[in-house]
């Protein structure tokens, strides 16, 4: 009873006049940035974070929470408008977001996406408020081998239920595997795969120079091939009625969403998991649970739905160990954390008892971002809708700028606007062959952590495998993951003992 | 098709292997008290996309998958100019930024594009390429402080920073 006081005490800091105000600017500002390809919400915090030192600290912490909701709102726009992920966060949501926008139900992937991650916000922030301490403990329980059985599962699903062509999928996630450890390695320092010893490269390869390359270069240029330049992107309409018929349609998505914002929370939860994974293994989930596996991928609802409510739940979740333990889930909540120190609070198991008013103030304003993001975002999708229905001869030059520029502002390196063109390029030339590009754009995402977790577990071990199938969390992680990556095996000797006629068909599952 | 599907498995075995060399400039072995040496995780990965390359390489060859039983081209012709046309006036753009910058660069991406390649109107080809520059101006340099690189434009926008900033 006494946190639900407290709650209600943080939503009347929330709904301060000036409070108020600068959660509609922070959503305003927070969706345009993250809508934007290469900008995503740690672009926006960070750059926003010295802005808030004129303000009280909890009123600061209030319009970074409002342009953090803002933006994860914000990265499924670009996600489903363009096919371009506006952050990691959001890549998960091409993959059935876009295919919608194509088929012309943009407005609905939009609405979905909306409505999941307000599901997604609301599901946290109950968790959050009813089992803080506790599920503070479990996270802690996951070590590094629990986060690579974690990792070893995402692969599996993409494996197991991509129905793509198997080597060419394991080539995907193995090159993606490959470039994330460009740069200087974690442990030793060194400098590793520095082509042509180009300096460039020392900064490592971020992922978005690789998403934009992919999802932006390289797939309109696929569009052009395919429509020799001329057609428009879709034939998105847009009406109340529309939007209205696109809410009942969300009532089907109840169960993906739930089931997204639990996965998304707890892996938030985790320390240094954040988002990014939490809306992968959504996906991953949604589609292993769904009777109709196959249609995800091509415009799915719930393949929407799921990513983004975990997303969205995420973010919450990833505050618990940034203000319980100071250990921030994901880079935004390290900014956060940043500021945090700046303000003078100090996070930890203090920071509950002694800033009640801040701690709950921010739980309450994450709540009332939440529902301005979702209503500034439907007001929005009209206009979203008007830009799709530009020609393509004047949208595709418009996006070719959006992505030099967005790939340049991140690092502020020219070198990273050539590796993206040359990305986008041969992943274009590759995917005309069936080389799918979502495994090799979520394996650079993940490879750090899983090159880190595998590492940090294998020296516990001292060198022996064994530490991830003999741990109680892990070892039934690796298992499920496992028999997803045997899984096209078995489909293969089903399939062969059905039709003895054909020998062997390449397309298995 | 096939042709491509053959040389891309090839291309992408041979980049492979030279990633697995690459990695091995770092320890790939175990390394006493610091477990794993650093070119190990690039070096196995590698190794794997070797052996996947290879898989392909055999599949296609065997003809199992659909493109290598494919008898249409890779790229038609008339494909072929406008992906070409296309990708040529990306590297000319982002080329062009290092000499007159992103302010320069654009707009005359703007014009080639949208008149040669979409033959629209001045009036419209001109609208884009002033407004985007503009647009791009304010959102990064002015609200989110991010210097865009201008070449030798650079000190035009001495008094646009007075101005705003």
């Amino acid at each position: 009873m006494e946190i639900i006081q407290l709650l209600l005490n943080g939503f009347l800091v929330a709904l301060e006049p000036m409070n108020l105000f600068l959660v509609i600017v922070g959503c305003a500002v927070g969706l345009f940035i993250g809508a934007m390809p290469g900008l995503g919400s740690v672009n926006g915090v960070a750059i926003l974070l010295p802005v808030t030192f004129i303000v009280p600290p909890t009123s600061a912490i209030i319009f970074l929470a409002a342009i953090y909701y803002g933006a994860m709102y914000g990265g499924a726009v670009s996600s489903i408008m363009l096919g371009i992920p506006g952050a990691s966060t959001a890549v998960a949501t091409t993959f059935d977001g876009r295919p919608m926008a194509v088929q012309g139900r943009a407005d609905v992937a939009l609405v979905a996406a909306a409505v999941a991650s307000f599901t997604g916000g609301t599901v946290s922030v109950i968790l959050f408020t009813a089992f803080a301490p506790p599920l503070a403990h479990v996270a802690l329980a996951f070590g590094s081998a629990e986060e690579f059985a974690l990792m070893l599962l995402a692969f599996g699903t993409f494996i197991g239920l991509g129905g793509d062509d198997i080597p060419k999928t394991f080539f995907s996630i193995l090159i993606g595997l490959v470039l994330s450890a460009v740069g200087l390695d974690v442990i030793s320092g060194q400098p590793r795969l520095i082509f042509g010893d180009i300096p460039g490269f020392f900064h490592g390869i971020n992922f978005l120079v690789l998403a934009i390359g992919i999802y932006g270069i390289g797939e309109i240029l696929w569009t052009i091939e395919s429509s020799r330049g001329e057609v428009q992107v879709s034939k998105a309409e847009v009406s109340v009625k529309r939007i209205l018929s696109a809410l009942k349609e969300m009532v089907g998505c109840i169960k993906s969403m739930i089931m997204g914002s639990f996965v998304g929370y707890f892996v938030g939860l985790l320390p240094a998991a954040g988002a990014t994974p939490g809306s992968i293994m959504a996906y991953g989930f949604a589609k292993t649970m769904s009777k109709n596996p196959d249609s995800y991928g091509k415009g799915n609802i719930d393949g929407v739905a799921a990513p983004e409510s975990a997303n969205n739940a995420a973010s919450t979740g990833s505050m618990l160990p940034m203000l319980t333990l100071g250990i921030p889930g994901s880079p935004t909540t390290a900014i956060l954390l940043g500021g945090m120190v700046i303000w003078g609070l100090e996070p930890g198991p203090r920071l509950f008892v002694d800033q009640t008013e801040f701690v709950w103030g921010l739980i309450a304003s994450l709540y009332v971002a939440n529902l301005f993001a979702l209503l500034l975002n439907i007001a929005f999708i009209p206009l979203f809708i008007w830009v799709l229905k530009l020609p393509f001869t004047i949208l595709a030059p418009v996006i070719f700028v959006l992505c030099v520029v967005g790939g340049y502002a991140p690092t502020q390196d020219l070198h990273d606007v050539w590796l993206m063109l040359l990305f986008g390029i041969s992943g274009y030339l590759m995917r005309k062959l069936d080389y799918p590009m979502a495994p090799m754009v979520l394996a650079i995402v993940l490879g750090p952590l899983a090159e880190s977790s595998l590492r940090q577990s294998l020296l516990l071990s001292e060198g022996s495998l064994m530490v991830f199938i003999e741990r109680p969390i892990s070892g039934p992680i690796v298992a499920v993951a496992m028999l997803l990556f045997l899984l096209p095996v078995f489909k293969a000797i089903k399939k062969k003992r059905a039709a003895g006629k054909e020998p062997e068909d390449g397309s298995q599952g | 098709m096939r042709l491509a599907e053959l040389m891309m498995a090839v291309v992408l075995a041979i980049f492979s292997a030279y990633l697995m060399w690459k990695s091995a400039e770092l320890p790939i072995g175990w390394i006493p008290g610091e477990g794993p040496g650093g070119g190990a995780f690039p070096f196995w990965l590698a190794a794997g996309m070797l052996l996947s390359a290879l898989w392909i390489l055999v599949r296609a060859i065997r003809g199992i998958t659909p493109q290598s039983r494919s008898s249409e081209p890779y790229f038609d012709s008339q494909s072929a100019v406008l992906i070409g046309l296309v990708i040529g006036a990306l590297v000319l753009m982002v080329g062009s930024i290092h000499l007159v910058g992103v302010y320069g660069a654009i707009p005359l991406f703007f014009v080639f594009y949208m008149k040669i390649v979409g033959r629209h109107s001045w009036l419209q080809t001109t609208a884009f390429a002033i407004g985007a520059p503009v647009v791009t101006f304010f959102f990064f340099e002015i609200l989110l402080h991010i210097t865009l690189p201008k070449g030798f434009t650079e000190p035009l926008f001495y008094p646009l920073y007075d101005i705003f900033m």
